[in-house]
């Protein structure tokens, strides 16, 4: 029996609309219309500020036109809701469109609030909520000089760390005596103050503007109701939000005093048919200014349309974040304003941090926790709150430093109801189930239930829950390399540094067994190169070699090879692009342009391979170790020299880390990219290192990629130096090299790494772990000792003698045959071969 | 035709690269791959990669797995036990072995 789809309207395309679309579109027999007033479908508000550090409108998009379609989702832009007819249940928008609904979902989200301060329309006076927003302000800051963010929470606070990206010399006004009073205590808020004032941010508090009157030294003046004032150009207001309830005040659904569409537990208004969730939705008398709980209340709504009994009862209000690189935590009653409730604090003012916790009058539960400048022990203190896991006898082990281990919560002890994804509201029942259901890793419980896919904060504990649950399960989670090594790569690398060990032989003698393998040869031979640098086909190392390495290119499948030579930064002069094509046309190799700017000839013989690297190197070029797990290239622009757009050199800082880094033997290849402005024409954030020029220098960008698993490149440093540049870069890329599995790239390495960038910014940046000296210096070493490869090889008679095909015969390799496309070769394939194969293989079936 | 196999003279066993391999062609035209492991001793199979279908095994990473001593291809690292011919990876195949010995310092092979 077939039935009418029952059509849901949703109003409002934020991330919470979005989150209600995706949740409902898993259920079919639903026609889902989306009504939105803006311009564009919903993007990431929560990343907004990443708009001014080059993430684009495009980057920040959450969905898109194609993938609406895709799900047969209809949707409107520019479609203001102006009528709702309860009873006929039709929406009518601006241009007079109706649509007809069974059940209308409202996600209209919400305004800042800007306070009745006369001067507050003057021009540069301005909101952080949208896109467009980002525009005027970025617009209004190239004017100015000075910014003032009126709002000392979290969302100002943002704001400002946005000014000041944005160059201006920053100020932040609060009408309270703190910053952050929501989530931070009296000593917290002070702590957080001090510091931000440490990186530049003035800080005014308890002071309330009486108007806004032009400036003398700037565009505004200020007036505070002390009878003191301050100057500036561009004014941000941050002073909370209101929800946007006017349709639901014209068409007579109940609203709160203060504001909000009034909702049940099922996220129904007071008309059955029609649902409210996200920011314009109120709660128990509460407004969640939180995308967690609006995605909670999309995802609850979904539920109730297709009959089922999900509630929402609140949302924890905890949160963890980095404002202006420091970090921030707030857990339940911060404040310790439950009866009875006791504190313990932990300050430490030489080192800025700040630690509190709250606990119940019985001593048992954690209720409450601040945590500023360190917050390493958030998440265990979360699931402590959250879960009501009773405290251990001395609470305040928790958070004081010890030389020894860290009393961490065991993931044993947390219920299955235990929330380890907020944002996605994953429980650890929800990964017992994704287990049960044959997933093996975490990228696997990850994929199933999208756990870790939001703000990525809990990666480190979905990890451990994951291990943890996998070894209950007696799925071993061995780090062993392979079975001639009980131990890690990371471990490996250590032994080859601390013993001096310089061959593959001295080590499986000493701390392996048998004779190795394709899994650990390789490995060790990448390991020893990164530490010694030694040339990579002597004799103690040539068996070690890979595939590619062992002869110097990248063998194909018909076993010849392709050549690459080095071209940094994609320059190349004529001459040597003469000689390329010299060689290409005598060796009648196949020619095409790489991705990364540089030119490879196909189609060459084992035997063929030292005459035209030799070719090659007499022309002045060297090895481009496209055939190595190495540097590859680094991509660029052609910069300030020629762009008219271009702020910086990008080729020459290009060529310069090219020449640097070349011959880096690595646990995988490394692609770097170097963007002159902006405009990102050499696609640096989709490189392991990405530099972007800006008007003060470079901005750096670590483990992006391309290829399978495409990612974005964060944002690690702005505004660098070229000193400090390669300084980062060096501890960067060493590090990745020491501690990276075999076959990581830097990317899945970081998204690994305990601690994640945030860890990385203290290595590299604070010198966390007192090394950074040491990784200069192997770095150093490895730049020190560079050979060209090729240019070694042709000038070892030993070395040419492995060039040959037979070992008692100067013939060639019959079994190579090619026919011509497009005016090139090709590798013949099966009736093309006019030889045929020459050694059949035996079948054991037949036999 | 079918000609009698008989020993040939190959090469010094100086030319052979200890861990690793070279390739030699027989009078019929028959490529063989040749492994020289530890000091002693020396491995012949058919040069030929099945899978690949390129004549590259020489060219394949030597490993050992509880104590069998294979040849990795180079090109999809199937595994070939060296004194077997077996697969490691796919039962039904293996490649051809060839018998070796030296004599006055030279490698000679069977066929």
């Amino acid at each position: 029996m077939s039935r009418q789809p029952q059509k849901i309207v949703v109003v409002g395309n934020g991330m919470v609309g979005h989150h209600f679309v995706d949740e409902m579109a898993k259920h079919a027999g639903y026609e889902i219309t989306v009504l939105s007033a803006e311009d564009r479908l919903a993007y990431d508000r929560v990343h907004l500020s990443e708009y001014f550090s080059g993430k684009t409108a495009d980057d920040l998009a959450m969905t898109t036109p194609a993938y609406y379609n895709e799900i047969g989702v209809k949707f409107f832009t520019n479609a203001k809701v102006t009528d709702i007819d309860k009873a006929a249940k039709i929406v009518t928008t601006e241009t007079g469109d109706t649509f007809a609904y069974d059940k209308l979902v409202m996600a209209t989200g919400s305004y800042p609030f800007v306070p009745p301060i006369p001067g507050k329309e003057r021009d540069h006076c301005l909101v952080y909520r949208t896109i467009q927003d980002l525009e005027d302000i970025q617009a209004s800051a190239k004017a100015g000089k000075v910014g003032v963010v009126v709002g000392g929470g979290l969302l100002g606070l943002e704001a400002a760390n946005a000014l000041k990206e944005l160059g201006l010399q920053t100020h932040v006004v609060e009408f309270a005596p703190q910053l952050m009073g929501v989530q931070l205590d009296k000593d917290g808020g002070a702590l957080l103050r001090s510091m931000i004032e440490g990186i530049g941010v003035q800080v005014h508090t308890q002071k309330a503007t009486n108007e806004i009157v032009d400036g003398e030294t700037c565009v505004h003046r200020m007036n505070f109701a002390d009878g003191t004032h301050l100057e500036t150009d561009v004014i941000l207001f941050s002073a909370g939000i209101r929800p946007y309830d006017n349709l639901a005040r014209e068409f007579d659904l109940a609203v709160g005093e203060r504001g909000g569409i009034v909702v049940d537990n099922n996220c129904k208004t007071s008309d059955k048919n029609i649902y409210a969730i996200g920011e314009c939705a109120l709660w128990n008398n509460f407004i969640f200014g939180l995308v967690a709980p609006g995605y909670t209340m999309a995802k609850v709504t979904a539920d109730n349309i297709i009959g089922g009994e999900q509630q929402f009862t609140g949302a924890d209000m905890s949160t963890k974040l980095k404002l202006m690189g420091m970090d921030v935590g707030s857990i339940g009653d911060a404040h310790g304003r439950t009866q009875g409730c006791k504190s313990y604090v932990y300050s430490n003012q030489p080192d800025q941090i700040y630690k509190k916790i709250v606990v119940s009058a019985n001593g048992k539960e954690l209720i409450g926790a601040v945590l500023v400048g360190d917050t390493s022990e958030y998440d265990t203190l979360l699931q402590y709150a959250l879960n009501g896991i009773e405290l251990p006898e001395n609470p305040d082990g928790l958070i004081l430093p010890t030389s020894g281990e860290k009393p961490t919560l065991g993931v044993d002890a947390l219920p299955n109801t235990a929330t380890i994804c907020s944002c996605l509201n994953v429980t650890k029942g929800d990964i017992i189930a994704a287990i049960d259901c044959g997933a093996v890793d975490v990228g696997e419980v990850k994929s199933s239930t999208k756990a870790g896919t939001g703000c990525g904060g809990c990666a480190a504990l979905l990890k451990k829950v994951t291990d943890h649950e996998l070894e209950k399960r007696g799925v071993e989670i061995n780090t062993d390399l392979c079975e001639h090594f009980a131990y890690s790569r990371v471990e490996l690398f250590h032994i080859v540094k601390a013993e001096q060990i310089k061959t593959f032989d001295v080590l499986i003698e000493k701390h392996g067994s048998g004779l190795g393998c394709e899994i650990c040869k390789p490995a060790a031979a990448s390991i020893l190169a990164s530490v010694w640098n030694d040339y990579i086909l002597k004799a103690d190392h040539v068996s070690l070699q890979d595939t590619n390495d062992v002869f110097l290119g990248n063998m194909q499948k018909d076993g010849t090879y392709s050549v690459v030579p080095r071209m940094p930064g994609g320059e190349v002069t004529p001459d040597k692009l003469i000689v390329i094509g010299e060689v290409a046309k005598e060796y009648k190799l196949y020619t095409k342009v790489t991705g990364g700017q540089r030119i490879d000839l196909f189609g060459a013989r084992v035997d063929q391979l030292p005459a035209i690297w030799k070719r090659l190197i007499d022309a002045g070029m060297e090895t481009g170790h496209a055939y190595g797990k190495s540097l590859r290239t680094v991509k660029s622009c052609v910069g300030s020299t020629w762009c008219r757009y271009g702020q910086q050199d990008s080729m020459a800082m290009a060529i310069f880390l090219e020449d640097r880094y070349k011959g880096l033997r690595s646990p995988h290849k490394i692609k770097f990219a170097v963007s002159g402005c902006t405009r990102e024409c050499a696609e640096a954030q989709s490189k392991d290192i990405g530099i972007i020029a800006t008007e003060n220098g470079w901005n750096l960008y670590v483990s992006g990629n391309g290829g399978m698993k495409p990612r974005h490149g964060d944002l690690f440093a702005t505004d660098l130096d070229d000193e400090t540049l390669v300084k980062y870069i060096d501890r960067y890329l060493m590090f990745y090299v020491r501690t990276a599995d075999r076959l990581t790239r830097t990317s899945v390495w970081l998204e690994n790494l305990a601690g994640g960038l945030a860890y990385m910014e203290k290595i590299v940046k604070d010198d966390h772990l007192g090394i950074n000296a040491e990784l200069e210096k192997q770095m150093q070493n490895v730049v020190d000792t560079y050979q060209c490869e090729w240019k070694t090889t042709i000038e070892s008679t030993e070395q040419l003698k492995r060039f040959r095909q037979f070992v008692n015969s100067d013939t060639v390799d019959g079994n190579i045959e090619f026919v011509t496309e497009r005016d090139q070769i090709r590798p013949a394939q099966g009736d093309e071969k006019k030889y045929g194969v020459q050694i059949q293989a035996v079948d054991l079936t037949l036999a | 035709m079918t000609t009698e196999n008989t020993w040939q003279t190959i090469c010094p066993t100086s030319d052979l690269i200890k861990n690793s391999g070279v390739c030699a062609i027989l009078a019929n035209q028959e490529q063989v791959a040749l492994f020289q492991v530890g000091d002693d001793t020396i491995y012949a199979v058919a040069n030929f990669d099945p899978f690949g279908k390129a004549n590259v095994l020489y060219r394949g990473l030597i490993g050992e797995t509880k104590g069998d001593v294979y040849v990795a291809s180079p090109l999809l690292k199937q595994r070939f036990v060296l004194n077997t011919g077996a697969c490691l990876d796919d039962g039904t195949l293996a490649i051809k072995t060839y018998q070796t010995r030296i004599t006055d310092g030279k490698l000679e092979i069977f066929g």
